[in-house]
């Protein structure tokens, strides 16, 4: 602090020796851990201060607030992929899950289940699938790559298994909660399965912050061996967070079913991509041990964006989404990359 | 106390030595041999299939071509083999190239654009241009992963992630989101056409495929491609060239994909960007695994890779041919993929291992 003041002094022409509350903001950096996540931020409201220039009604608050609805399921897919990139894994099954849980839902509301029951179904389901994973990695040391990719096609045969057409989804209670909303002042209104998943979302960021739980979890990504000579409980933690990213993938899944009143196999293909993108944009580092859940929420929503602009601008074909996720993929990966380096 | 910490990977595939004391037997060595349960398992499924439908092996000659069940297991099988050889090289440099679907897809898509874009759509030099631009392409694509491996330093499978989600968006850009259908019967024959009896398209994947058997084992670069598999920052001090030969590998990769990209088109005369090549980097990867080349690198065996694209493409030929939907294919796969990581990893080894050894030998010692 001394040091620092010390330096401004010169600078602020006999402004004394005692630092202005105007020097403490120019010279405040934050801590080195958080620049990815605002680096993140400050992309997302530059993309939505260039459309809102570009475009008329871009900046309606309706139009994030759609946004929020229109990629909660994505939201929470991030959330469970946070936990599981910080120990320096990797979940591809993400995608199929969540195809697997619509499935699930659909079908078992067809038969007449309560959808109480079906909710619980799912979510066992896709944990029961995660803890599954989870156990092959820790216990018998199977790269997370290959044994997710094993759940991956396990849950995609299994949606196959269940029924090969869409299933429309006609349950009244599970209509009610589609089209539920809230409304907010100004006569804005906003869908409870965007405020379901931005609760997700908060209730990973306490986990991850201020539990032993969340602690481990970056212990064992910082460095998996000295976490466990530490006598953390790397294998139930390990296990856990595949267990979490299952559920996670599950519940997106009843957002998804919900967001398109249908099940179907052939949803969310690839998007395990789309997860893992939001997360590395959202500053998390690949090798582990370093990132955020709210920055993998913003993630999520500058991918959002992208496909805003795209909608908005209306020459733009779809495929520039892709393009666009590989390019913001490489800047971030390049920037963390470049980063560590400095930093190693 | 190193044996409480993880096992490092490249230490762990390591077969077990045998006890010096005692003299293998024929039988104990050809099981302790890598390639036994692969080739195990597809006998297993070849039997199946015979049992099934006792027609399956029956191959005969008609109008100068074979055909028969197992014709078409070869024909199918070329693209991901084509792919799998790829990355097997990839893959004993402890990387992973997740890109060659859209690869495969950015070929197909350029050089049926080519193709339909051309005064003369059916000729023979329009077929080999078209080709050849996006086979140059792809070796372009390879570069650029491999700058990003190489030189850049991001880990194998963040770096071709990239391509993986940028590639469908460009492939999409070259045929403008349509499915471009062409009509070239030098393309189609790619894929459908036969030469002394067998389909032009295995010919091509086992040409390739034998090449890099070649290339690999009579010359010293497959055991360059280990050195760097297993310690790039030694190999590169002992003198290896750590950064062309991953560069290389990554531009082998993709062009292999481009190839297979061109056979999986000139098979529909067709390219659907967004679902030509789906998942086939995953098939590919599953393809090498079960080939007995283990994922940490350093080690690699482009046999095991020809046995375990064979027994990919005929896991999809039995699952119909037994009457169990198409579709239940991919839970197969994933039955296949975790049984075979067991088999491999070095902890469910040693269970049942240590299993066998206490019921049946009393002098066996650690």
């Amino acid at each position: 602090m001394s040091t620092a003041t010390a330096r401004t002094t010169p600078g602020t022409a006999g402004a004394g020796s005692r630092p202005t509350a105007w020097d403490r903001v120019r010279t405040y950096t934050p801590a080195s851990q958080y620049l990815p996540v605002i680096a993140t931020t400050a992309l997302f409201l530059g993309m939505f201060g260039v459309g809102g220039a570009r475009y008329d009604g871009f900046t309606d608050p309706q139009v994030f607030l759609s946004l929020l609805l229109d990629n909660s399921f994505l939201i929470v897919l991030a959330v469970g992929m946070t936990f599981v990139i910080l120990t320096g894994g990797i979940d591809l099954s993400v995608g199929s899950n969540l195809a697997l849980s619509t499935v699930i839902a659909a079908k078992t509301l067809e038969m007449g289940w309560s959808p109480y029951l079906t909710v619980a179904t799912v979510l066992m389901v896709g944990t029961t699938l995660g803890i599954a994973m989870g156990l092959l990695i820790h216990y018998f040391d199977i790269q997370p790559f290959i044994a997710t990719l094993a759940g991956m096609f396990l849950a995609r045969g299994l949606c196959y298994l269940i029924s090969v057409d869409s299933i429309p989804i006609a349950d009244e209670t599970f209509q009610s909660w589609a089209f539920s909303t809230t409304t907010l002042p100004g006569g804005y209104y906003l869908g409870r399965t965007a405020i379901v998943a931005v609760a997700t979302v908060a209730v990973a960021a306490f986990v991850l912050a201020r539990t032993r739980f969340g602690r481990t979890v970056y212990a064992i990504g910082g460095n998996e061996s000295s976490a466990l000579l530490m006598g953390l409980r790397v294998g139930f933690t390990k296990v856990g967070v595949y267990a979490i990213s299952g559920f996670c993938a599950a519940f997106g899944g009843i957002l998804f079913s919900l967001y398109t009143l249908s099940g179907y196999s052939l949803n969310a293909v690839g998007m395990e991509l789309d997860a893992i993108a939001a997360v590395v944009i959202g500053g998390t580092l690949l090798t582990g041990g370093r990132g955020f859940v709210v920055g993998s929420f913003v993630g999520v929503l500058v991918l959002g964006v992208i496909q805003t602009f795209i909608s908005f601008d209306g020459t733009l074909s779809s495929w520039w989404t892709r393009i666009s996720i590989g390019v913001l993929v490489l800047v971030f990966v390049v920037v963390q990359r470049l980063m560590t380096r400095r930093a190693s | 106390m190193a044996d409480t910490l993880p096992t490092l990977p490249g230490t762990t595939t390591e077969p077990a030595p045998a006890p010096a004391a005692t003299r293998p037997t024929t039988l104990s060595r050809v099981l302790a041999h890598p390639l036994v349960w692969p080739v195990l398992a597809l006998v297993v499924l070849l039997v199946v299939n015979v049992v099934a439908n006792p027609s399956f092996l029956e191959v005969r000659l008609q109008d100068g071509h074979l055909f028969g069940s197992l014709v078409d297991i070869v024909r199918n099988s070329a693209p991901i083999l084509l792919v799998a050889t790829g990355m097997t090289l990839v893959i004993a440099t402890r990387g992973i190239d997740l890109s060659v679907g859209a690869i495969a897809a950015i070929a197909a898509a350029i050089a049926c654009t080519q193709i339909f874009d051309s005064a003369a759509q059916g000729g023979v030099g329009t077929a080999v241009l078209a080709c050849t631009t996006a086979l140059a392409v792809c070796v372009a694509l390879g570069l650029w992963n491999g700058f990003l491996v190489s030189v850049l330093g991001i880990q194998p499978i963040i770096a071709t992630l990239v391509l993986m989600v940028a590639g469908r968006g460009l492939a999409m850009l070259v045929t403008d989101g349509q499915i471009t259908t062409v009509t070239n019967d030098t393309f189609s024959a790619l894929a459908s056409g036969f030469f002394l009896t067998l389909p032009i398209a295995f010919i091509i994947a086992v040409g390739v495929y034998a090449l890099t058997a070649l290339l690999t084992r009579r010359s010293a670069l497959g055991m360059l491609i280990e050195a760097v598999g297993i310690n790039p920052e030694a190999s590169r001090l002992a003198g290896v060239r750590a950064r062309t030969i991953i560069w290389t590998v990554y531009v082998f990769s993709g062009l292999c994909a481009g190839v297979a990209g061109l056979v999986v088109a000139a098979n529909t005369n067709s390219v659907n960007a967004n679902s030509l090549g789906l998942w086939i980097e995953l098939d590919a990867i599953l393809a090498v695994v079960i080939g007995g080349t283990s994922l940490a690198g350093g080690r690699f065996s482009l046999t095991g890779t020809l046995v375990g694209a064979l027994f990919i493409a005929t896991l999809a030929r039995t699952i119909p041919n037994i009457g169990i939907p198409v579709e239940a294919n991919y839970l197969f796969k994933a039955l296949v993929v975790v049984l075979v990581c067991l088999l491999q990893s070095p902890r469910a080894r040693a269970a049942l291992r240590s299993r066998l050894t206490v019921r049946s030998s009393k002098g066996a010692t650690a």
